[in-house]
């Protein structure tokens, strides 16, 4: 076991470095620059030329790259052109805000997801499982940003039941010491705060939420098909096991395989689906800001920042191959 | 026993997904944000404004973007500040001033005024931060950095115009230049040239602009301990999320009611809107001319700025048909301002005659003036050798998904305008990009035809208007006119606002007649508000200070 994932960390080495490679020039490749995004109807070629100087981007290519890479190995990510602080900074600042929205929508899909899609297969070819294939259908299908608009519309401006944008009522004043606003909230006792920003969780986790429900879901109705069709189970039936153990041991377990990969894919999704989610509701995590770097070619932080997210998604990928072992025994002989 | 374990996780699984169900359906009977936190009904003095972006940096001096000027505009002053409703100079911290000779500016200060820091307010803080600003060097002195005093002091130490200032007693200050500037003054009204806490930029190292030549970063000042002299003072910043100011109860100038202020950083600009009818804000800039109307009907109110800005269609010489002054004509003839205003542009805009708006020294009245006319058009493009089987074809370019304020809706200006244009026969051929590659191309390049783009003014200065345009030969127009080049040159170089006043409205007929592009709209700029707010106070230059703001619940 530990040898497997000592061997997937190596792998990730070239696998990050091929990554350099295609992030640098991607970002190069986005027509406009930092210099005319920083001055705007000013970017005449004589100012342009100055920031390009400036900052080293009139440097061959080749030995730009050079440069970026050597810092990286130092563990220097550089610093934002737009804000001219560090890029790691930047990124742990809003980090655990991207978290929370992204642990909060994860575990709406995943709970509803599973609880509808064996719902949904308990019930094969009645109108509820219909439903509930059309209602994912429909999920997959609606763009987040739309979804975010009319959610804040309903629920924020008519309803007024919820907060349309932020993490927080900056008028409350919280004690923040992880970042975490809920969990900030309960252990300084603010319990004001922290329901606060429970509720300012739920539009976005929504939006953010409804792609992967509907993937989970219909990957777990699929697989409780499969299994619940299968010789085993059939055979347990006329063994006369009780039903509970069959639901639960036989069909539940079996087919949470897949649906354990889906989770992992997921949530690497959700990082990049928080960039459209955060910046509609206006959410201050690592995606709105993200949005904002491609925007304002904010080279150092979109190389950063997007390096960072791999990372992380290759170190949840890895969490999810070793989580199969336990659910699946046969995994660990292959 | 077995039985419920395994369906234990089931039933968690479903619990966590109807609990959230459930607090979602739930009403919230908590205040979200919309206002009253105290029972008793009084007014609510936090003023949440809601902002596109997080200021660039909190030391003024390497201020040069209207987010950033916004919050500076709240925490510091200058010695010149603005006429309300106005673009003109008029006294702040300076009580008087005088003009000896061309170059030399004697101020009267403002007596008993304190810094946020407890520190006296006086000459020698006055030319600490004269001196301060043209010493500096490398990353500091950059475009990116110390934007508006390279700019307006033409450089930095030696080479700047800035020759010294000197202390006369504690409130009087002299401050000399190395050749004459008619701008001096009104220049000193931008948030750039606030004065500052002396003591605070040294302990906080606010010339210590860190990192390497490649890659700047702010210093601690900068960063999080602005010093100055206004109705606010810093509180806190949360970057990316919001800017929190609270009154400065030693004030030397009136209170107001507001007794905190917060900048929430809400970068889309529908997300601005429902920020507002949600009521998690006070107000919002730049409201887009299609959300006027209904922000209006549902009690909103909106105010409005006076245009200091202008929307023109360039034309670029550099391209085919267009270095013809005729083919340029019919173009001025084939638009009709008054159209586009009435259908895409906001209510109370008026038409361009010139490339600057009424407000600013050497406005022309007499300037010359190219009528919407369709067959005057139509003779002229016929005279420079194009007809129905022969057309003008020429590209026009546009951006896409930004708003400006002299340029709210871009796609809807080039629609209006592509079919006055075709109705007189010329082939047009759309190009549109986002606005960085936008910039770009017009700015960067040659490969563009006409086009749309404009300018806000900083301050009550011709120059910043029509310098900025046509002062030097540029890709954007493709002309060379060693005459008007000239002009420019030597208007900038004016002593006084009579010789720029004379000056100017010249310059402003002479590019009229030579009509490198077609001025075409001050647009005015909205604010929306929560009712509660009764009175803003607008400024056509965004001098705009909230102890100044009213509010009413």
């Amino acid at each position: 076991m530990l040898r497997t994932i000592g061997r997937r960390l190596l792998l990730l080495v070239p696998t990050l470095f091929g990554l350099t490679l295609l992030l640098f020039f991607w970002v190069r490749a986005l027509p406009g620059g930092p210099a005319v995004a920083l001055l705007g109807e000013r970017a005449t070629p004589e100012r342009v030329a100055e920031i390009n100087e400036l900052y080293g981007f009139n440097e061959p290519l080749i030995a730009q790259y050079f440069t970026w890479l050597g810092q990286l190995l130092q563990g220097n990510f550089g610093v934002s052109i737009q804000t001219q602080r560090p890029v790691t900074e930047e990124f742990l600042r809003r980090f655990p805000a991207t978290l929370e929205l992204t642990f909060f929508a994860i575990i709406l899909a995943v709970g509803l997801g599973i609880t509808i899609g064996y719902w949904a297969a308990r019930r094969q070819g009645k109108p509820a499982d219909h439903f509930a294939v059309f209602a994912s259908l429909i999920g997959i299908t609606i763009p987040v940003f739309f979804l975010g608009v009319i959610l804040k519309w309903i629920f924020a401006v008519q309803l007024g039941w919820l907060p349309s944008d932020g993490r927080q009522d900056p008028r409350l004043d919280a004690t923040h010491y992880t970042n975490f606003y809920v969990f900030d909230g309960i252990i300084t006792g603010e319990w004001d705060a922290a329901w606060d920003a429970f509720l300012h969780l739920v539009l976005p986790g929504i939006a953010l939420a409804t792609i992967p429900l509907a993937i989970i879901t219909r990957i777990t109705r699929a697989s409780v098909l499969e299994v619940q069709n299968s010789d085993y189970v059939r055979t347990g039936m006329a063994k006369g096991i009780s039903r509970g153990t069959i639901r639960g041991r036989f069909i539940l377990r079996n087919s949470l395989l897949p649906v354990v990969t889906t989770i992992g894919l997921q949530f690497g999704l959700l990082l990049s689906g928080a960039i459209l989610t955060e910046s509609v509701f206006a959410y201050p995590g690592i995606g709105s800001f993200l949005s904002r770097a491609i925007f304002t070619r904010d080279y150092p932080v979109l190389q950063g920042f997007i390096l960072f997210i791999a990372v992380i998604y290759a170190l949840i990928n890895l969490a999810v191959d070793v989580s199969y072992s336990f659910i699946d025994p046969r995994v660990r002989v292959q | 026993m077995l039985h419920t374990a395994r369906r234990r996780w089931l039933t968690a699984a479903a619990t966590v997904a109807v609990g959230a169900v459930v607090l979602t359906a739930c009403a919230s009977q908590r205040e979200d944000g919309g206002g009253d936190d105290n029972a008793s009904g009084d007014v609510d003095t936090t003023f949440v404004f809601g902002a596109s972006g997080d200021p660039a940096s909190l030391d003024p001096a390497f201020a040069s973007d209207g987010e950033t000027f916004r919050v500076a505009r709240q925490m510091f002053e200058g010695l010149v500040g603005t006429e309300p409703g106005t673009a003109d100079p008029a006294p702040l911290l300076a009580k008087s001033w005088e003009q000896p000779d061309d170059t030399t500016y004697v101020f009267t200060l403002e007596e008993d005024v304190k810094f946020h820091d407890g520190t006296d307010f006086n000459a020698e803080a006055v030319c600490f931060n004269f001196d301060r600003q043209n010493a500096f060097t490398g990353v500091a002195a950059s475009q990116s950095m110390a934007y508006y005093w390279g700019v307006i002091m033409r450089g930095f130490g030696e080479e700047s115009i800035y020759e010294g200032c000197t202390a006369d007693d504690d409130y009087q200050v002299t401050i000399t230049l190395r050749q004459p500037f008619a701008g001096f003054i009104p220049a000193l009204s931008l948030p750039s040239f606030s004065i500052q806490s002396p003591a605070a930029l040294e302990e906080y190292g606010a010339d210590e602009i860190g990192g390497t030549e490649e890659a700047p970063v702010q210093s601690e000042y900068g960063q999080g301990h602005p010093t100055g002299t206004g109705p606010f003072v810093f509180e806190s910043i949360s970057p990316g999320e919001q800017t929190v100011l609270t009154a400065n109860p030693d004030y030397w100038g009136e209170q107001g009611v507001v007794e905190e202020v917060i900048f929430r950083v809400i970068g889309d600009t529908t997300a601005r809107r429902q920020a507002l009818e949600a009521g998690s804000i006070d107000g919002y800039d730049l409201v887009a001319p299609a959300d006027l109307q209904s922000l209006e009907d549902a009690g909103f109110s909106l105010v409005n700025r006076d245009p200091f800005n202008v929307l023109y269609l360039g034309m670029n010489q550099a391209a085919p048909g267009l270095s013809d002054p005729k083919v340029r004509q019919a173009i001025a003839h084939a638009v009709d301002k008054d159209a586009l205003i009435t259908q895409v542009l906001p209510e109370g805009t008026v038409a361009a005659t010139q490339f600057m708006p009424e407000a600013v020294i050497g406005w022309n009245e007499d300037v010359t003036q190219y009528e919407y006319d369709p067959e005057a058009a139509q003779a002229l493009l016929a005279e420079a050798g194009y007809s129905e089987a022969n057309p003008l074809t020429i590209t026009f370019n546009y951006p896409v998904n930004i708003s400006r304020p002299y340029m709210p809706n871009p796609e809807q200006i080039f629609t209006n305008l592509q079919s006055q244009l075709e109705a007189v026969g010329i082939v047009l051929n759309p190009v549109t990009n986002e606005w960085v590659e936008y910039l770009d191309l017009i700015q960067g390049g040659t490969e563009h035809g006409i086009h749309l783009l404009g300018w806000t003014g900083d301050y009550n200065d011709p120059d910043n208007f029509v310098g900025t345009f046509f002062g030097l030969p540029t890709n954007e127009w493709g002309f060379d006119n060693a005459e008007l080049f000239q002009a420019l040159t030597e208007a900038r170089g004016l002593a006084t606002e009579e010789e720029q006043e004379s000056a100017y409205a010249a310059i402003n007929e002479q590019i009229m007649e030579f009509l490198p592009g077609v001025p075409l709209a001050h647009p005015v700029p909205t604010l929306a508000f929560d009712a509660r707010v009764t009175s803003y106070p607008a400024s056509p230059v965004q001098d705009e200070v909230y102890n100044l703001v009213e509010l009413s619940e």
